[in-house]
């Protein structure tokens, strides 16, 4: 694009919707209500993993103000194969003959008031019969527990055709990449290196629970659902049900947080078929303690090995990435694949070998938060990098440096990497750490240290966004896309790129909440993707409607480059305020598809996030308390559409993944969640914030983005967790190899280190 | 499930409702009144969304009975605003853009309110520490503590 100059873009807009949300006006699904609704309550499977031998409902039925009681079987009745997914379908509406997981949807009590229906819920008896159940992703590559019999992928995706049928196993997806000769390197390297790191699981919290409403009648489902993919939505369901999409209509509001827990289907399939079965609306919705079981970020195991030669080079690098997908596939698969081809870090490496795997166990299922696999694999290969800097003797930055990927270099699945600003990202971060300056790295029981990581991602390709911008005879302007803003401000950025392209205030624009009867085409709202394709899409709509302005003008005898208001055009044209000119657009980036044999592709990603972190800690030796002083996040952001948003942006995935790194963490006792409530599940509160944050944003020219600009949703998660890791190994010496960060992981660590371990509980 | 008849003070206006002894303020102000500004996240009085002032002081409405309001003064978000004008409180949200989501923020409007008739020049810690009962999953609290002193100062100049 050869924009040079911007009135709209570019500015710091506040928030459109800012008025709705401080006077608790904000339409969130949650707060909908529909005449003649019933209210779905479930009832959930108290095992790992069971054979259904019954369900006694009778009970459960008898109650009074019952109108309802649902099990998997009865759903049968109106969904003849009720099972979902994004990549396999592999997921029931309710359970049918088994149950995978803890927490797993077993059956559903319909009634009028909540309560009733809750209450009726827990009055369901089920007798199971227990089976061998596997938590551990190591432990489900040769399991005698089998989650699933056979796999059963999805028909939509030709490169996970050959999985079909597969059965006896628990790996659902393997990809593999190689680029050059990574065993010749390593058998050729002076120094070798090998770590293991894990991640544990964590979810995603969304304060407004999942939610969706179902109304269906006849030949028509109308469905009001808190989702980020209301495209992918009506495609399932309309799927499910054997109907045209144009008879399934998913509708949204604004929601109260999603990051990744509400992308594909959540619980509408299931509000569906109650819907089906009850001649009524049924609203389901999740408490907090039920999105525990519904979607969580994966658990990983990384093993990571490095060859470097006498200069610092990397010369090659091997990652096997084992991800714990739970008990439904998910969007799992995706992230083993799309994330797995950047598992070997930001570095400019000629040989390297990526073998990453997603596999069933019998935990509550996984998917994409915020990052969709990133962090895990930032953690290992960040952690790793700064192990075989210390053990060099080189400095950590300047490692980084000597292997960092730079414009006009192939990242590892073959991409020559364009844009991608990841060398004044780590001279920033390290600009505003100091890290030149001498550092005191305190005395006695309160030691201090500095860390650096920095992290990337290929954006999801390829993907399709579709947008309509019309322009009303009195000059204002309605945007129609499908793009869902759950707080990323995306209603703000796509109204400021279509006032910029129309040339009109920002106040005359209008960005209507997705609505697949009204608004077109979007593949979700995930990944950091819509301001890229979106803002395309928006874009190109405006441009398209501008030029059937300009055409109206010249039809109507308006001088060429006439500024003439819009309304004087209108009535020129139709004799008084009448008329509605509508432009349309879809957008889609170039791809080449990743070859089968070395998972290589010279055209991955549109674009590259880029994210790194710097801490400062200090650490209690007495008890393994540490405080973070300090924590700088800078981003490539692009040329940001709204910078202050683009900041929060930033600020909040780190704020997010400070979480997952020292406080969250979902604790699994045979099976059972123990703690799925946030009293037990800690996320940050407002003492958990670094003493000191501060943000930086790298503002670069993307190419090929609308106006130069590029996602930056999820960029800011990346560094956080290594950068903390490296920061305690730089004050008090030892290294903390598995997440979450916790004062005893590090006391029990020194004490290890002292000679004088801790005993395990 | 028996049933009470109270009354009680809504943003002003004297109200009377029909509620289940087992019911919450938060699904009264919602089924009965129509007010979503409180709202239900956690369930547990953990994470603020459900806040309002119950006799100016703040409360979680999730655990307070609704049965237990009869007689008092409750106040919700939707009662600051003044007819079209905001009050200090969500014009500085605004202005700082102290929010993401949105969903905790009537919360933490209605703690700055209570906060600031408390102790109209409070320093950052004091801030925090009034805060740290309300979460923001979004993670906007750089923006809220700015907020906070927005207000502060939009407060003592009117």
């Amino acid at each position: 694009m050869a924009e040079t100059s911007t009135t709209t873009v570019g500015q710091s807009y506040g928030r459109l919707e800012g008025h709705a949300k401080v006077t608790g006006r904000a339409d969130y699904i949650y707060n909908l209500r529909l005449p003649s609704m019933l209210h779905a309550k479930i009832h959930r499977s108290p095992i790992g993993h069971g054979r259904i031998n019954s369900i006694d409902v009778s009970a459960a039925a008898a109650m009074p103000g019952v109108h309802m009681v649902v099990t998997g079987e009865d759903v049968k009745t109106v969904l003849p194969e009720p099972y979902y997914g994004p990549a396999f379908h592999d997921q029931p509406i309710l359970a049918l003959d088994k149950v995978r997981h803890f927490g797993e949807p077993v059956a559903a009590v319909l009634a009028a008031d909540p309560h009733i229906a809750e209450r009726a819920a827990r009055l369901i008896v089920v007798d199971y019969e227990e089976l061998p159940a596997v938590y551990d992703e190591i432990e489900a590559l040769d399991s005698e527990a089998i989650v699933h019999e056979e796999l059963k992928p999805a028909g939509t995706f030709a490169d996970l055709k050959h999985l079909s049928g597969r059965r006896d196993t628990n790996v659902a997806l393997d990809f593999h990449l190689r680029l050059g000769d990574a065993d010749k390197a390593f058998a050729e390297a002076v120094h070798v290196f090998e770590h293991t790191f894990r991640t544990q699981q964590t979810m995603h919290t969304p304060f407004e629970p999942i939610v969706a409403i179902a109304d269906v009648t006849h030949d028509r489902a109308i469905i009001h659902s808190s989702t980020q993919s209301p495209s992918f939505v009506r495609y399932e369901l309309s799927r499910l049900l054997g109907w045209p999409e144009s008879n399934v209509r998913v509708r949204t509001g604004h929601l109260g947080g999603g990051f990744g827990a509400k992308v594909y289907v959540k619980v509408e399939a299931l509000a569906l078929a109650l819907s089906m079965l009850a001649h009524r609306p049924v609203r389901v919705a999740q408490t907090m303690e039920e999105q525990f079981y519904t979607i969580t970020k994966h658990p990983s195991t990384f093993r990571i090995r490095s060859a470097v030669d006498d200069d610092g080079r990397i010369v090659g690098r091997k990652c096997e990435v084992w991800w714990n997908g739970g008990a439904y596939a998910d969007i799992g698969p995706r992230v083993t694949q799309k994330s797995g081809f950047t598992a070997a870090g930001p570095y400019d490496i000629e040989n390297i070998d990526i073998d990453s795997f997603a596999l069933y166990t019998n935990r509550p299922p996984a998917g994409a938060l915020r990052g969709f696999g990133i962090p895990q694999l930032v953690w290992a290969y960040e952690s790793h990098t700064d192990i075989i800097a210390r053990e060099l003797g080189i400095d950590p930055i300047v490692f980084r440096k000597r292997n960092i990927l730079r414009d006009g270099r192939p990242q590892a699945v073959g991409t020559i990497v364009k844009d991608g600003e990841f060398e004044p990202v780590l001279d920033e971060t390290a600009r505003r750490l100091g890290w030149d300056r001498p550092y005191d790295k305190g005395e006695g029981a309160k030691r201090r240290g500095r860390g650096v990581a920095i992290g990337f991602k290929a954006s999801i390709s390829p993907t399709t966004s579709s947008a309509i911008v019309s322009v009303n005879a009195d000059g204002s302007v309605i945007v129609y896309c499908s793009t869902v803003d759950m707080g990323q401000g995306s209603d703000t950025a796509m109204a400021q790129i279509a006032a910029e392209v129309l040339d009109i205030p920002l106040d005359r624009i209008r960005v209507v909440n997705p609505d697949t009867d009204v608004t077109p085409y979007d593949m979700s709202t995930l990944g950091s993707r819509s301001t890229f394709h979106m803002g395309h899409a928006v874009r190109l709509a405006a441009a398209d409607a501008k030029e059937k302005l300009v055409a109206m003008a010249e039809e109507v005898g308006m001088p060429e480059g006439s500024n003439a208001p819009l309304p004087e055009l209108f009535i020129k044209k139709f004799g008084m305020r009448a008329g509605t000119i509508v432009g349309t657009a879809n957008f889609k980036p170039d791809y080449a598809p990743t070859d089968p044999e070395t998972g290589l592709s010279p055209n991955a990603t549109p674009f590259w996030m880029i994210g790194a972190t710097g801490a400062e800690v200090e650490v209690d030796t007495e008890t393994g308390q540490f405080t973070i002083l300090r924590m700088i996040n800078v981003c490539d952001v692009g040329k940001p559409i709204n910078p202050a948003v683009v900041e929060t942006q930033l600020s909040g995935a780190a704020v997010m993944q400070l979480g997952f790194t020292t406080t969250e963490r979902m604790i699994l006792e045979n099976g059972q969640l123990t703690n799925p409530s946030l009293a037990d599940y800690k996320v940050p509160g407002i003492f958990d914030m670094p003493v000191i944050m501060e943000n930086g944003m790298i503002e670069a020219e993307q190419h090929n983005g609308p106006f130069g600009a590029k996602g930056a949703g999820e960029s800011g998660t990346f560094g956080v967790s290594p950068a903390i890791a490296n920061a305690i190994e730089d004050a008090v010496g030892v290294r903390i190899a598995e997440m979450p960060i916790t004062a005893e992981a590090i006391f029990r660590a020194l004490r290890a280190k002292d000679g004088a371990p801790l005993e395990e509980d | 499930m028996s049933r009470h008849t109270i009354n009680f003070t809504l943003n002003g206006r004297p109200v009377t409702a029909d509620v289940g002894t087992h019911q919450n303020l938060t699904e009264v102000l919602q089924e009965s009144f129509g007010l979503f500004g409180a709202r239900e996240s956690c369930g547990q009085g953990l994470c603020g969304c459900c806040t309002v002032l119950i006799d100016g002081a703040a409360v979680t409405s999730c655990l307070a009975l609704a049965a237990f309001a009869d007689g008092s003064d409750v106040q919700t978000v939707e009662g600051l605003a003044d007819g079209e004008e905001l009050s200090p409180e969500q014009e500085a949200f605004i202005e700082i853009g102290a929010f993401q989501c949105g969903y905790c923020t009537p919360g933490f409007v209605l703690m700055t309110r209570q906060l600031l008739d408390e102790n109209p020049d409070p320093d950052d810690d004091e801030i925090k520490h009034y805060l740290s009962g309300n979460l923001c999953r979004c993670g906007a609290y750089p923006e809220i503590v700015q907020a906070v002193r927005l207000a502060g100062e939009k407060r003592r100049a009117r």
